[in-house]
């Protein structure tokens, strides 16, 4: 698998990114500048945590506008896979390439802790290695991961099994609306998630629960 | 010409920001405050005198980048 991650001005998971695709995939991921306005070809783009353009008006908002935005978009156009994990995620929902919008805080706290979170659906190249309600423990660093979006949207992501993670009952830390986690797009090969799958990929650092979104996109797409 | 657009939560969408402002205020002893909504005040000064077309290139800069639509509503100002 060949994959990319954007980095924009203060990203700051770019690295943690880069290290678990390297460690997981043997080869060095392509790191791409948010000003290029053409992506190397690879199969997987990451669009990383961090505070993109310093959050500036809107969490990724700026980013959404950057020329590499061009690229990614039509890259997951044409069946190409996207995750954009924390940030990320906030810079695919301006893009629209995910719906709905990721709010503030319900506490209004930044919360930097592990989570439990449920796998809820396996028919996804990002997933396919977990188990249907697995339950995994995966790190959130966000102050802004509270999505929302309207009803109509809600059950449609539902009825169209799209909500590939949710925050376990009773361990929602940011008011998400049915305590959803990590959503696909339309066409499966977008995904985006508050939790940070690439902090726990070894042992080492606490955990392998990240190990399989990573594993799942190796067999599916080498 | 200078434009002033006021970008809001819509109604109905949780604004934690607004709720933890009133409840300083009744903190400091405004008692009579009710709900508090809070949200930008973006000023702009814009190259055009035609106010239909200001209008007009202001919504456009809204829905495509100032707010966000799915969960913010925005209004325009027009001063000549």
């Amino acid at each position: 698998m060949k994959s990319a991650v954007i980095i924009f001005p203060a990203s700051n998971c770019d690295r943690d990114a880069q290290t678990a695709l390297k460690q997981l995939t043997g080869k060095d991921p392509h790191m791409v500048w948010h000003q290029d306005s053409a992506l190397p070809d690879v199969d997987l783009v990451v669009l990383p945590g961090g505070f993109s353009y310093g959050d500036y008006l809107r969490c990724g908002a700026m980013a959404s506008q950057s020329s590499v935005m061009k690229a990614v978009k039509a890259h997951a156009e044409k069946g190409g896979a996207v995750v954009g994990i924390c940030n990320g995620f906030q810079v695919l929902t301006e893009t629209h390439m995910l719906p709905g919008a990721l709010m503030r805080n319900a506490d209004l706290k930044f919360v930097c802790r592990p989570v439990k979170l449920t796998v809820e659906e396996t028919q996804s190249a990002f997933t396919r290695k977990y188990a249907k309600g697995q339950e995994i423990s995966i790190p959130v660093a966000h102050g802004e991961g509270n999505y929302f979006a309207d009803d109509e949207t809600l059950n449609r992501l539902e009825g169209e099994n799209r909500v590939a993670f949710r925050y376990a009952q009773g361990d929602n830390p940011n008011g998400s609306a049915r305590n959803i986690a990590g959503i696909l797009n339309e066409k499966r090969n977008v995904l985006g998630l508050m939790p940070h799958p690439e902090r726990v990929v070894d042992p080492l650092l606490g955990g392998e629960d990240g190990k399989a979104l990573f594993q799942s996109l190796i067999e599916t797409l080498s | 010409m200078k434009a002033r657009v006021f970008v809001t939560l819509k109604n109905g969408v949780l604004d934690p920001q607004g709720k933890a402002i009133g409840n300083a205020l009744h903190g400091l002893g405004f008692g009579a405050v009710g709900e508090v909504r809070q949200g930008k005040v973006i000023d702009l000064e814009l190259k055009e005198s035609d106010e239909a077309k200001a209008r007009a290139s202001l919504k456009d800069m809204c829905e495509k980048l100032l707010a966000n639509t799915v969960i913010e509503k925005y209004e325009i100002e027009l001063k000549a």
